[in-house]
């Protein structure tokens, strides 16, 4: 393993990935006068998948939507620290907010598909950002999308249909090809099967393991099992401090923090 | 932070409540518990019922409402006609058949003294005073006729002619005595038939209540509708998008969202003095005319739109949002690719009600000059013109008896319209609703 460069709060030093593609420094997030998020700093690598797992209200999603600035929408929330993609400060005035998310991507907790046809799903992002030129392109993006989603034999008869239509895993995947239709380079994923049943979130992990060649993938998780099978790295978060981050079987197996081993053994949360 | 800090220990004990050791099983078959049962059945029959009454009630409300109008305002579509025999070679009329081939034609017809021709022949067929069995547009009549078919010119004809309100009244209803004998001495002879009134639906206000016709007023309400939609439809559309989405919430935007309440909720006869002050005193607009109508109106109907917009925008789940914006659609493409469709429906909703209360709305109307007698439909939106309500309210003061039945008529008119105009909202929101 490589031990880097990141020293974080409490001096300890967590090994980063191989290649890190979003890189987060001292990072605070404010709700008003509630600090949601203090001092966090992680490294997020290229090719792997970075669990988030902790007790709910302990920042993960919050810091998860800081990663693309979707805390933008929410008025009161201010971002403190650096955060970068590729080196360039994503809180920058010379980032496009629009250009960052379609490069980091997001899939929800709530399957959310757009009241549309299915084939509009997946179309939708590449026609904003004018990443087709023509119907002939934009049909093979849309067959490649769902392909790489998993979704392709179940839908292809019916790309006209509404995708609201679907069942609540399928709409999850039609959530996930839209997103990797615009060709992002991470992918955030807020718990994405907390709304499935276990076949279809199977189907998810699945996907997630394929995805990951491809993508920088992080998902944020209830489920310990979940991040143990799909992660190769492993960030536990509690009460808006990062607690502990490295590799997911040592995580698992061997846990630094006493905090982190009553978590994950169950004792707590 | 300290390394050791185990997170169990900051987690209250879980106490077990005692539990009354004692607890017998609860006896679902004891009289009290039938009787709340029986409680629960007889409330719940109850209000049904009362549902069930409060909607008959208004159910009936509407089918007397119909009911009445239509009972008296059929009478208003229907017209009585005589039928006059013109002897044109005799008569005193000057007029040559050639003239009427060729482009002077009208300037022809103009000149010549038809409703002298049509008062003599009146006369020489009912007796002394006959013409005042006719409509005062009875020449017109004749006229028509004339301008159809030249070659009558030449000898007798036959022409139906409209009856006076007397004759009128004698053959729908009940007159006076001397319209009654009138009326049955010209049934007697099969002078007299009961036709659909065509002018009534093609002519404008008039002081003889058998000449009458609503066109005039109906055009006016369309033109001022068609105003009050254009401008009133995009800015309320528009304020509630941007208050939704984009305003901050701030102490300003409180302040704004307060007004158009308030705004909402102001008598209408203050928007007429409003207009009155504002479009006629300082911008010298023309009087009576549709555009100043529509302005005033679209006063009175944006913030009901405002109101039901911002409404139906807040009901767009945030989801939807979120998934456009974490795809990178920017504010403007998530506003307009995915809120606005999705809250079109209940914008419309909105619309309809707005347009359908400013569609019967009289008093600012009546402030704005829209109560004149305006003889003739108008030209245009500046043209002098009447509104259906004004023209009901109108009509309803008059004395004579034979605006009783063109007021529920022009009544009938102003509800087809309504319905119309509904039918149109109620398709576009089926079209633009979309299944979840």
């Amino acid at each position: 393993m490589n031990e880097t460069t990141l020293n974080d709060l409490a001096g300890r030093q967590h090994a980063a990935p191989d290649r890190p593609k979003m890189t987060a420094r001292n990072v605070n997030v404010f709700y008003g006068q509630n600090q949601a998020i203090k001092d966090v700093s992680i490294e997020v690598g290229m090719n792997n998948v970075t669990a988030f797992i902790g007790p709910s209200g302990c920042g993960k999603s919050t810091f998860l939507r800081t990663l693309n600035r979707m805390n933008d929408t929410v008025a009161s929330a201010r971002v403190e620290g650096e955060i970068t993609l590729d080196g360039d400060d994503i809180y920058s005035s010379g980032m496009d907010v629009v250009q960052l998310r379609a490069r980091v991507g997001m899939v929800f907790q709530k399957p959310n598909p757009f009241p549309k046809s299915i084939y509009e799903n997946v179309a939708y992002g590449p026609r904003i950002h004018g990443l087709a030129s023509g119907k002939a392109a934009l049909d093979q993006i849309v067959e490649k999308s769902l392909r790489r989603a998993g979704l392709w034999d179940e839908v292809k008869d019916r790309l006209t249909d509404s995708g609201t239509a679907l069942s609540g895993g399928q709409q999850q995947r039609l959530c996930i090809a839209r997103a990797i239709a615009v060709d992002p380079e991470v992918i955030l994923m807020d718990e994405p099967c907390s709304a499935l049943d276990p076949i279809a979130t199977a189907k998810i992990e699945e996907l997630i393991h394929e995805l990951r060649g491809r993508y920088a993938i992080v998902i944020v998780t209830h489920n310990m099992q979940q991040a143990a099978r799909v992660s190769q790295r492993t960030a536990f978060f509690h009460l808006g401090n990062l607690v502990e981050y490295g590799d997911t079987s040592e995580i698992f197996t061997n846990p630094r923090e006493m905090r982190t081993k009553d978590y994950i053994t169950g004792r707590y949360g | 932070m300290n390394n050791s800090t185990s997170l169990v220990a900051e987690l209250p004990v879980a106490g077990v409540a005692a539990e009354p050791a004692t607890r017998l099983p609860t006896d679902w078959k004891t009289n009290a518990m039938q009787a709340r049962v029986r409680r629960r059945y007889r409330s719940e029959r109850m209000f049904r019922m009362l549902g069930l009454g409060a909607v008959a009630l208004s159910a009936a409300f509407l089918a007397f409402l119909l009911l009445t109008m239509v009972g008296n305002g059929w009478r208003g579509f229907m017209r009585t006609e005589i039928q006059l025999p013109v002897d044109f070679p005799r008569s005193s009329l000057i007029l040559d058949p050639a003239a009427l081939k060729g482009f002077n034609a009208k300037a022809a017809l103009a000149s010549a003294d038809i409703e002298g021709t049509t008062v003599e022949a009146a006369n020489a067929a009912f007796g002394a005073g006959g013409a005042r069995m006719l409509s005062d547009g009875g020449w017109l009549s004749v006229r028509d006729a004339i301008a159809e078919d030249p070659s009558i010119l030449s000898g007798k004809a036959d022409i139906w002619v409209p009856a006076s309100t007397g004759i009128d009244l004698a053959a729908k209803a009940d007159a006076d005595p001397a319209s009654e004998a009138a009326y049955a001495r010209l049934k007697r002879a099969g002078a007299v038939r009961t036709s659909f009134n065509l002018a009534f639906l093609g002519g404008a206000d008039a002081t003889d209540p058998s000449v009458v016709g609503i066109w005039g007023a109906f055009k006016g309400s369309l033109l001022t509708m068609l105003v009050t939609l254009v401008l009133a439809f995009p800015v309320g559309v528009l304020s509630a998008l941007y208050l939704e989405e984009y305003a901050p919430r701030n102490r300003w935007t409180d302040l704004i969202e307060v007004s158009i309440n308030n705004l909402a909720a102001v008598p209408s006869i203050i928007f007429g003095l409003l207009g009155l002050a504002v479009f006629l005193n300082v911008m010298h607009m023309p009087r009576s005319a549709p555009i100043v109508g529509g302005l005033t109106l679209a006063l009175m109907t944006m913030p009901v739109i405002v109101i039901a917009g911002r409404n139906a925008i807040k009901s767009v789940p945030p989801s939807i949002r979120d998934a456009a914006l974490g795809i990178g659609a920017s504010r403007v493409q998530v506003v307009f690719h995915h809120v606005l469709p999705l809250a079109l429906p209940g914008i419309l909703t909105g619309t309809i009600i707005g347009m359908a209360r400013a569609l019967g709305e009289t008093a600012p109307l009546l402030m704005i000059g829209m109560r004149a007698f305006v003889a003739t439909p108008p030209g245009g939106l500046t043209a002098p013109s009447s509104v259906l309500p004004v023209q009901i309210f109108l009509w309803s003061d008059e004395v004579s008896r034979g605006f009783v039945e063109k007021t529920s008529a022009a009544i009938i008119v102003l509800l087809a319209f309504l319905l119309a105009m509904n039918g149109v909202a109620i398709y576009l929101r089926n079209k633009f609703e979309q299944r979840w």
